[in-house]
């Protein structure tokens, strides 16, 4: 018995909150932390009279991240009601997409962790069953005797985002919810961070012997709110099925909480309570059709898929996998990559590097300084800042940084100092080459002076010449240490070696 | 045609199911009239099945019009005194509800 | 001044107004005081608040003092069907669910008015959200036909139309779902418009069935009606099924002639059986009287009107079940005393806030929408929903309009049908094909039964033909004396 390999079977339903201004179906804004129902109107709270009103720049998000993954855009589509009663649902029903979604099909290609940080893991794709776009709902805080209902989240554009049962674990899982929060995130469609839930997803697990065809009995996980969770979540659940398989314990078509803290899954309702949800199409809103030239427009403009970028980057420039893994995801790092190839483009490696280690370091520290000056206000409300919205603050422009790999293939300065003159460039916003004039930190590749700096090194140490001579290339080092000392770190390195050579003979 | 088959399976509403799902308390006579009523009612319904519909396409709108949409622009919020002028139970400018036991 | 102002119609109101024959106020104050003599006897309001009408007529009069009256309806009271949002104004759909309620903000086809200056007066009785023919399901008041106060004034819109025929408002507003303008107007002797679906913003209009419903005018002649309709219509961005057309200016398109050379259309399955025999004889009359104005009668055939009361029953319960849910006891409407948790909140504030009728139809609509039902019940009454449609494309091919009948009968006496919801249900069978098609309906008065009861003629256009329904309906209406009569109380 003991020997029988089994197999997860994982789909997700992802719902991510679509950044526009206003809400999906009428005017009012939707914002993150906001005081309590100061963003509603009579439609959010469902007032006697109200109607919905579409909000055409999420429709054109939701087939913009359609075309991204390959979906296939039906020409017409159209809203639907899903009747249930709860407290955080103004109509008691939520306006959604049945039989006729806005995308159909499409897949996500995911990345799965490399053997170490450095490497590269395998590439796969994820299928998708289709896209629609609904409304989110309001929130509920639970006190000891009472719930109260905050109704700024009711009514910001939702799109739900199905996979198949395409997935066999959480590692799986989680690539695929970093491909789609990268792909999401780069194209302006979500920010998609999860602590302020503009992402959160059901997890659908289900677990048969190895190489069976059907699938086992599913069950559905819940509004499950963090990577962590997610991958703990069925972690925990794929270990209680496959154990309830090998005892013969029958597994329950229901849907199950997840406990983060006790970090279990717990039964919530089975099959036989699931809602009858009464679907049937809005008569309030009236049906989308999508033309080609739509269809044309938004292609037009699509940016490129973070995994294709990364494989140019690789391609076109040798960029090493570790640089490229920091890089892609976000596209303003991208961006600021490319802007700063068109000031110099001769050594796009270095670039890469100063922006992955230098830049992301100094960037970081800098909004650590940030948050500790907020410190005194509302601490719940630590907002994420994007790598877009660091580098909008950030002093130093990407001409500037390529302009100091420039200096450093030139030979001006060294990569030693070149470290020093970043931070520089960082805090005051002033070019390589100024800081460099300025500073005076320009090699010296005076072959007069250098000449004069190397005698006196090998006069002061015989013993380093004579190994050098023996054949102990090695030992010259021991003669540029004092060079570099006496020219107080300016001398060209290169230039010291070749003249101790010449010298030495 | 289905239409008949569905009436002959099930003849009567089941009430206690469709009043829980429209959120109704009955009482036992109110259950018992309008089951009768309603039998009454779907029986004439059943005129509907006589007629071939299969290649007829549905209207769920009087006019077959298409995007009906708006320009994503962000307008004023109601009050939050106003939006709470009608609230059964309000507290902190929030409804307050019996606690909820998570079902969502 | 004389005793019967009240009796007077815009047009003539519009007239002393202008000539200073009388004050906005002092219309106003006529209005209050007929209100208070005969409401107490027709009960067509639910609520009144003279205080902010006289107020509203006192600006009215500030208005026209400086030459700057908004428009014809410029201090012209009009009355309001309680389910029709204006901001600080109760709203209560005839419902104790609603009882208390307040409406924060002011709907379209209200904010028009407004803005032409009609003053409103009465929050006026209906069938709780809008779910009847009679206005006897009410849970707040009780409305009596003005021509016998033992009769009903037909339903949903009845206090609209009953206000207009006691003279306690001019004109006033109410909302056809299935016939619940045209069919009350029949029944109360006045005229009564259901427009095309579409043409008047429902937005600020407590929603029945979001598919069918339609805002519309009840008013003493056609010429009133088409002047309020002018000013109610148009395109409005917070209606998604409002449709962007041309309005017309109505009330100077009407002319006496313009039944000559038409064509209208008389189905013939609507004079099959089921009608009483004396509308039957007084409808007749009037289609000869159309055709006397130089239009030529042509039989049609409207092949599934009979299976029109399952459709609609099928379509308007079915969204109705979903558009009463928002009133669950959490956010504005009655909550139970007796509730202890949530469950409970919506079970007893539903069953106590909800009548007999509303938890009928909400029970009949999640039935046909549930597991299992939704193919045999709904799908298959949007399909026949479109064949409905195409009998009416059909029949327009060869006609400029239809005439019919408004209601079977007249009005029948307080308590007849109650216990018989299908019975009741059968009465809608001229009217609400009408909607299921989206097409304009008006119904003008054409006669009188023996015992004095107010019979109507129904016409109905083709979409959007509002300009030339109004005019054949003034054609006729301008050659009888129908309108011209008024009832005792």
């Amino acid at each position: 018995m003991s020997d029988i390999q089994y197999e997860a079977v994982i789909g997700l339903e992802t719902h991510v909150q679509i950044k526009t201004r206003s809400k999906m179906f009428t005017s009012v804004a939707h914002k993150f932390a906001e005081p309590p129902n100061t963003l509603t109107d009579a439609v959010v709270w469902a007032l006697p009279g109200v109607l919905p009103v579409l909000n055409y720049e999420a429709i054109r998000k939701t087939i913009e991240l359609g075309l991204m993954l390959g979906c296939e855009i039906p020409e017409i589509t159209k809203w639907d009601r899903k009747n249930y009663f709860y407290p955080d649902s103004p109509k008691n029903y939520q306006l959604s997409q049945y039989d006729q979604p806005l995308c159909l099909g499409g897949n996500v290609e995911i990345e799965l962790a490399g053997a170490n940080p450095s490497e590269m893991g395998e590439h796969r794709y994820v299928k998708l069953t289709r896209i629609h776009l609904e409304e989110d709902v309001g929130k509920l805080t639970h006190f000891t005797h009472d719930s109260l209902v905050d109704y700024n989240r009711a009514g910001t554009p939702l799109m739900e985002i199905v996979s198949e049962p395409d997935m066999h674990s959480s590692d799986e899982v989680f690539a695929y919810l970093t491909s789609l929060k990268n792909t999401i995130s780069s194209a302006g469609i979500s920010d998609c961070d999860m602590e302020k839930g503009q992402m959160r997803c059901d997890v659908n697990v289900s677990v048969r012997v190895k190489g069976a065809k059907e699938f086992g009995v599913k069950v559905e996980m819940k509004n499950i709110n963090s990577t962590s969770n997610v991958r703990n979540c069925i972690d925990y659940e794929i270990r209680r099925q496959i154990d309830c398989l090998k005892k013969g314990i029958p597994i329950v078509q229901e849907t199950r909480r997840y406990d983060a803290q006790l970090g279990v899954t717990q039964s919530m309702r089975s099959k036989e309570d699931a809602h009858d949800y009464r679907y049937f199409p809005d008569p309030d809103l009236m049906p989308v059709k999508i033309s080609q030239e739509l269809l044309d427009s938004i292609r037009a403009k699509l940016i490129e898929l973070p995994f294709d970028r990364q494989r140019r980057y690789m391609n076109d420039y040798s960029l090493p996998y570790s640089a490229v893994s920091v890089m892609c995801p976000d596209l303003a790092l991208c961006e600021y990559f490319e802007e700063g190839l068109k000031e110099y483009s001769k050594n796009p490696k270095m670039l890469a590097n100063l922006i992955v280690n230098d830049l992301m370091r100094e960037l970081s520290l800098a909004e650590d300084a940030e948050k500790s000056e907020d410190v005194f206000e509302e601490s719940d409300n630590v907002i994420h800042v994007s790598t877009a919205e660091k580098l909008a603050k950030c002093k130093m422009t990407a001409k500037n940084l390529a302009s100091l790999v420039r200096i450093v293939d030139g030979g001006s300065i060294s990569k030693q100092m070149a470290k020093e003159v970043f931070v520089k460039m960082f805090t005051t916003g002033e070019s390589a080459d100024d800081i460099v004039e300025k500073s005076g930190m320009k090699q010296n590749s005076d072959s007069g002076e250098l000449e004069k700096f190397c005698l006196e090194a090998m006069a002061g140490n015989q013993k380093a010449i004579d190994q050098y001579k023996a054949g102990n290339d090695k030992a010259i080092n021991a003669l540029i240490g004092p060079v570099m000392k006496a020219s107080k770190g300016k001398a060209n390195p290169a230039m010291v070696l070749e003249i101790l050579k010449k010298l030495i003979g | 045609m289905r239409l008949f088959k569905v009436m002959a399976n099930s003849p009567e509403i089941n009430i206690d199911y469709v009043a829980k799902l429209a959120r109704i308390e009955l009482t036992s006579e109110e259950k018992e009239k309008y089951s009768q009523q309603l039998g009454q009612i779907l029986g004439y319904f059943q005129k509907l099945s006589e007629i071939d519909v299969s290649d007829v396409e549905p209207s769920a709108h009087a006019h077959a019009i298409y995007n009906v949409w708006r320009e994503d622009v962000e307008g004023t919020p109601m009050n939050v005194d106003d939006a709470l002028m009608n609230a059964p139970a309000k507290r902190d400018n929030q409804i307050v509800v019996p606690k909820v036991v998570d079902d969502a | 001044m004389s005793s019967e102002i009240f009796y007077k119609n815009i047009s003539e109101l519009s007239a002393m107004l202008n000539s200073g024959e009388i004050s906005a106020v002092e219309l106003a104050q006529v209005y209050i005081d007929r209100k208070n003599a005969v409401d107490g006897k027709v009960g067509a309001f639910i609520s009144s608040n003279e205080d902010e009408f006289l107020a509203s007529a006192k600006k009215s009069d500030e208005r026209r003092a400086k030459g700057a009256t908004l428009s014809e309806l410029d201090g012209i009271p009009i009355g309001l069907k309680d389910l029709l949002a204006v901001r600080g104004q109760k709203l209560t759909c005839a419902s104790k669910m609603l009882e208390n309620y307040v409406s924060p903000y002011t709907g379209t086809a209200m904010q028009k008015l407004e803005d032409a200056g009609a003053l409103f007066w009465g929050r006026l009785n209906m069938d709780e959200f809008a779910m009847g023919s009679s206005c006897e399901n009410s849970a707040l008041q009780k409305t009596r036909n003005p021509w016998d106060l033992e009769r009903i004034p037909g339903g949903s819109s009845g206090g609209s139309a009953a206000a207009v025929s006691a003279g306690e408002c001019p004109a006033t507003l109410g909302s056809d779902t299935g016939g619940s303008i045209r069919q009350p107007a029949s029944l109360c002797g006045v005229v009564g418009m259901k427009p095309t679906y579409g043409l008047v913003s429902r937005f600020g209009l407590a929603a029945f069935a979001s598919s069918l419903d339609q805002i519309g005018p009840f008013a003493r002649t056609v010429k009133d009606a088409s002047l309020v309709l002018k000013h109610i219509a148009g395109y409005d961005k917070f209606d998604s099924t409002s449709v962007n057309v041309k309005i017309d200016d109505y009330p100077s398109m009407l002319s006496t002639e313009s039944l000559k050379g038409k064509k209208a259309g008389l189905p013939k399955e609507y004079f099959a059986s089921g009608m009483d025999s004396e509308v039957r004889e007084i409808v007749e009359k009037a289609i000869k009287k159309v055709e006397e104005l130089g239009a030529e009668i042509v039989e049609v055939s409207l092949p599934h009107t009979e299976l029109a009361i399952p459709v609609y029953y099928i379509i308007a319960t079915a969204e109705a079940s979903s558009n009463l849910a928002r009133y669950d006891g959490i956010r504005y409407t009655h909550r139970s005393a007796e509730a202890k948790d949530v469950l409970d909140v919506y079970f007893k504030s539903r069953a106590e806030g909800f009548g007999e009728e509303v938890k009928r139809r909400i029970i009949l609509g999640s039935y046909v929408l549930s597991s299992g039902y939704y193919d045999a019940y709904y799908l298959r009454a949007q399909k026949v929903r479109t064949l409905i449609r195409n009998d009416f494309e059909k029949a327009f091919e060869n006609v400029d309009f239809i005439v019919a009948p408004t209601s079977p009968t007249t009005a029948f006496k307080v308590g007849e049908k109650t216990g018989d919801p299908l019975s009741m249900y059968l009465s809608d069978i001229y009217t609400i094909n009408v909607n299921l098609a989206g097409l304009p309906g008006i119904s003008v008065p054409c006669g009188f039964a023996s015992d004095g009861m107010p019979v109507g003629l129904q016409m109905i256009g083709k979409a959007f033909d509002e300009s030339n329904l109004l005019s054949y309906a003034h054609a006729y209406e301008s050659a009888c004396e129908w309108s011209k009569r008024n009832p005792q109380l």
